[in-house]
């Protein structure tokens, strides 16, 4: 037994009370869970509860907003799939960058739309459901593109803190609202938030804005302007790491300690003293941490304050190190007492660069597999996720990818997603899907052409057949034969095709007529499928000969039916009794061979039946009935054969 | 592609159908009405694209279409078609057929009238996959079988045609004011005339031998005997009704069921194909750009016969484009309508230059901007 990473949660199944014994059944996503008795020899008494409850895993999937997400990531994971395996690992991967910003641009506008129900609903209840959810989007979005940086683009050093600075600034983007907000007041420089815009540019390293600001405040006061002055230069002076130039990180690294030993010199001998706020200011540019931790509410998150810490004082660091520093910026930044979240958790992980932390973490965070599978596909596309066999399944992608995907396929209408998902899971996708797919309800024919579309395409015989036979089943409940026999047909189900056409037979036998003629009379190649149905189509042809006075191929017709052993024995009394109009046409239609033959079948057929006969009890008006109908049958042919014998030989001669 | 506009609207989409517009004004529609199925609450809305002719051509974003009202449909929606400027009729898979009114001054939707089971069979509810209306007519057809006749003044059913099919009826279209068209699933088209009292078809024109199950079909607006159809396998057949009972041409189309198909109500050499391939196709006749159309008639003689009985109606060609030849030799072009796409496309709808297509990925495009 393996050690559980994190308690289970306790759901309480409202109407069960205290003492009840439950039952459940594990349905694909959910659970379904009944009020059962304990004692099972004392027999079914007493008056149980009788209702069943469901109990759902997930509920995002039932929101109108997060199904946006579900369908357009649908398209971005269609179009990842069919990135071309062949092409060199390098050139792929400003694909798998750009994908990635797609998923998260999706994350994206999800969020807005849900920040803009939360705010215009009135129901408080609706507010905080639709806030929490933005509050894990949010997360997940930062959690991504954090992957994004560290394992996907894995910048090097230099160009790794530049990407961490522009995630700092997406996700903390309230700066520039407050900075709107100050700039719009009547003199931004007295106003309150003022210093903090300021300091909050410096840490997210936008010097130019900052530059910007401090002009406001040397206007305002002329007096120490040198100082300000003096402010601006090193602000402007601060080096940044250009992954496009021509210049080496070496180069970068001599430059900036230049700019850094000028910055101590400034704070050394005490340029600033008079004013606090440039005072600050120039201790965050040398990097002094404890300065920094004084502004923990501006920074906001240990990660704003890692990012800040290296821009000033490490910027060239390694992808390697970065863990010994997430490590120590944490722990100085969270109060000893409090206890860092799952979402710390997580992106020290990923610091640390363990995938496979990051993954597990989150797979217990969130409630929804959205966010891992398709996380995990991107990053085992870009071939991070090498070896790691889970003892379950066949790898940690394509468990993710199945659970995501049945989870799909419990709701109503997004199960048709899960299809495409279960196709790129090359182990076990095609069983679950031919588990899954057999299940979905079927309450129109258009749904069910859909569904066999989704089979057909995947050479699922078996599941073809049982959707066919559903719907054939349910035509003949309804009394639609020509419905039923077209199922079958599509099916090739050869067993059912002679079922039905039993059906068309028996009913032929009690009113004298055919129905569903348009269909029976363009059988064509399909009749082949069963015996039954071929003598079926066969024997409406008769008629229709007949009807169009063909006697002679009408003749010829019902007799190959007999001797080719196409029609059924039960049926050659009816065979031979269509027969007789022919027998009695004036002139001879039946040649004296046919008739020979015709008689051979007679024949056979008293023969096979007066042995049975002393076995059966029918009632004696039903035996003179076929008794007089075999004496006029071979006065007939006995007629007809003479008539035929005289006419062919007058030919002859 | 620029001008295609994607709207995801967390409903799959069954059906789309532009409000018309009056002929008199030259005007681009601007409003459009959605059916959704397989929800568990599925939906009919509207959806506005905005004031026509504003600056939004300019600005990809803007013509977003907007939800302007919606209203609960029981079942899926099956197929949609406005009876006038405000009314529109839905059939159900419940078997109902309902004509809903939408209130333009206050956005809303009300319940006009309504035939609940209509179709149905002798202990169940049948779904009703088709309807035609030529105000006040109404026509629906079912997986029962049957043809319905309704008239939307008038609370009763005014005809029905029971076991007008063995199999199902998959599609209605009218051919002229008394005639009416039907598909059905075993691959035949037929002719029903209600001048006659008889309860079968006038006439009966198959696909030969393969029985594929045909799933829509379109008229020819302004020559009355071309029709077009789609199938299950993807192809694209035109008809002429006067000429036999077979297809005049058969043209390869999509890789899986095509679910609609459209000629442009005015500018009728243009066609469009839907499917469930996830494909939009739009379908090009008469290339031969150097020629006006009404000389075209005399251009390939041997043809002429076969136009023998066309109708001369004004400056149309006189033989139809598309029945003028055969499109092995180029003179059908084809262009993909939507970019990279893999859920089905259930609908679509063309009026002007403007084209909505609805998804099973749950999105709406819309084109303003169709080369015709």
């Amino acid at each position: 037994m393996e050690e559980l990473d994190v308690e289970p949660a306790i759901t309480n199944i409202p109407a069960a009370s205290d003492g009840k014994h439950l039952g459940f059944a594990w349905g694909p996503g959910d659970l379904l869970v009944y009020e059962t008795l304990y004692k099972a020899s004392s027999g079914a008494k007493g008056s149980g509860c009788s209702f069943i409850h469901e109990v759902r895993k997930d509920e995002d999937i039932y929101s109108p907003i997060l199904r946006k997400l579900f369908n357009e990531s649908h398209h971005i994971f269609v179009g990842l799939q069919t990135i071309q395996e062949d092409l060199p690992s390098k050139n792929k991967k400003p694909q798998f960058v750009s994908i990635s910003k797609n998923y998260r641009s999706v994350i994206r506008a999800c969020m807005e739309e849900l920040q803009q129900v939360a705010v215009s609903t009135k129901d408080a209840k609706v507010a905080m459901q639709y806030g929490n959810q933005v509050s894990i989007l949010l997360a997940i979005e930062l959690i991504w593109n954090l992957s994004e940086v560290l394992f996907i683009d894995s910048a090097p050093a230099g160009s790794l803190l530049l990407h961490l600075l522009d995630w700092v600034r997406l996700h903390k983007a309230d700066v520039d609202e407050k900075a709107t907000e100050v700039l719009q007041s009547e003199s931004p420089a007295e106003h309150k938030d003022y210093w903090d815009v300021v300091l909050s540019y410096v840490m997210q390293g936008r010097l130019e804005e900052s530059r910007q600001m401090l002009v406001k405040q040397a206007t305002l006061h002329p007096a120490p302007r040198s100082m300000y002055k003096l402010m601006d230069t090193l602000l402007s002076k601060m080096p940044f790491y250009n992954p496009g130039g021509n210049q080496t990180l070496t180069e970068y690294d001599v430059k900036w300690r230049h700019w850094h030993e000028e910055v101590d010199r400034c704070l050394q001998d005490n340029s600033f003293a008079s004013n606090k706020h440039l005072e600050i200011i120039c201790r965050i540019l040398v990097g002094d941490e404890d300065t920094l931790l004084e502004h923990k509410e501006l920074l906001g998150t240990w990660y704003h304050f890692l990012v800040t810490r290296l821009l000033f004082s490490h910027p060239t660091v390694q992808p390697t190190e970065l863990h010994y520093y997430a490590q120590s910026c944490m722990t100085m930044f969270l109060d000893s007492r409090s206890v860092p979240e799952p979402l710390d958790n997580i992106l020290l992980a990923a610091f640390e660069f363990d995938i496979h932390q990051v993954i597990k973490e989150c797979s217990i965070a969130l409630n929804n597999w959205w966010f891992v599978a398709h996380l995990t596909d991107l990053l085992d596309h870009c071939k991070l996720l090498q070896s790691h066999n889970v003892h379950f399944g066949s790898n940690l992608r394509e468990f993710l990818l199945l659970e995501y995907a049945s989870g799909l396929f419990t709701h109503h209408s997004l199960w048709q997603l899960a299809v495409d998902y279960f196709d790129h899971c090359p182990d076990l996708g095609r069983v679950y899907l031919e588990l899954q797919i057999e299940r979905v309800p079927l309450n129109t024919e258009r749904k069910a052409l859909k569904v066999l579309r989704i089979c057909e395409q995947r050479q699922m015989s078996e599941q073809v057949r049982s959707i066919c036979k559903i719907m054939a089943m349910r035509a003949l409940k309804n009394n639609r034969l020509g419905s039923a026999l077209s199922w079958s047909i599509r099916a090739k189900d050869a067993a059912f095709a002679t079922l039905i056409s039993e059906r068309f037979l028996q009913d032929y036998c009690a009113r004298g007529t055919f129905s569903d003629l348009d269909l029976i009379d363009n059988l064509g190649p399909a009749m082949l499928l069963s015996d039954r149905l071929t003598f079926l189509g066969k024997y409406r042809e008769f008629h229709r000969l007949y009807g169009e006075k063909r006697f002679g191929e009408a003749a010829k017709l019902l007799l190959s039916l007999m001797t080719a052993k196409i029609a059924p024995r039960s049926f050659w009394m009816t065979l031979l009794t269509d027969a007789l109009p022919l027998l009695e046409q004036k002139e001879v239609i039946f040649s004296a061979g046919q008739t020979y033959e015709l008689m051979f079948c007679l024949e056979e057929l008293t023969s096979s039946l007066s042995s049975v006969a002393p076995a059966t009890d029918g009632t004696m008006q039903d035996e003179d009935i076929e008794q007089t109908k075999v004496e006029l049958l071979r006065l007939a042919l006995a007629r007809n054969l003479a008539m035929a014998i005289v006419k062919e030989g007058t030919v002859s001669t | 592609m620029d001008s295609v506009n994607a709207k995801y609207v967390s409903q799959k989409i069954s059906k789309t159908r532009w409000r018309p517009v009056s002929h008199s004004t030259l005007q681009q529609p601007d409003i459009f009405a959605t059916g959704s199925w397989d929800n568990e609450d599925n939906k009919i809305s509207f959806w506005s694209i905005g004031e026509s002719g504003s600056s939004s051509l300019d600005d990809g974003f803007e013509g977003d279409p907007q939800l302007l009202c919606e209203h609960k449909h029981d079942g899926d929606v099956l197929d949609l078609q406005f009876l006038d400027q405000d009314k529109i009729v839905t059939t159900s898979s419940t078997g109902a057929v309902t004509i809903f009114r939408h209130h333009q001054n206050s956005q809303t939707i009300s319940v006009s009238q309504r035939w609940p089971g209509v179709h149905c069979y002798p202990c169940d509810n049948a779904p009703c996959t088709g309807v035609v209306c030529s105000s006040p007519e109404i026509v629906t057809v079912g997986e029962d079988g049957r043809i319905v006749v309704f008239r939307a003044d008038q609370e009763g059913v005014v005809r029905v045609i029971e076991n007008a099919d063995s199999s199902t009826i998959h599609a209605v279209t009218y051919l002229r004011t008394t005639e009416i068209l039907t598909v059905n699933s075993i691959g035949q088209l037929k002719l029903w005339d209600f001048r006659q009292q008889s309860n079968s078809p006038s006439q009966i024109l198959s696909l030969s031998g393969d029985r594929v199950p045909l799933h829509c079909v379109d008229r020819h607006p302004n020559q009355q005997h071309i029709v077009a159809t789609g199938g299950q396998d993807g192809m694209l057949c035109v008809w002429d009704i006067r000429q036999g009972s077979a297809p005049f041409s058969l043209m390869e189309a999509h890789s899986a069921e095509m679910w609609e198909v459209h000629f442009h109500p005015t500018n009728p050499d243009h066609l469009f194909t839907c499917s469930e391939d996830g494909s939009l196709l739009h379908w090009e006749t008469s290339a031969q750009s150097d020629m006006p159309s009404f000389l075209q008639g005399g251009r390939n003689n041997s043809m002429i016969s076969r136009s023998a009985m066309a109708p001369a109606g004004g400056n149309q060609s006189l033989i139809s484009a598309w029945l003028n030849g055969d499109s092995s030799k180029g003179r059908v072009e084809t262009t993909h309508m939507l970019p990279s796409q893999t859920l089905s496309v259930n609908s679509l709808d063309v009026l002007g230059q403007c084209l909505v297509c609805g998804t099973d990925g749950e999105a709406i495009f819309v084109n303003r901007q169709v080369p015709v």
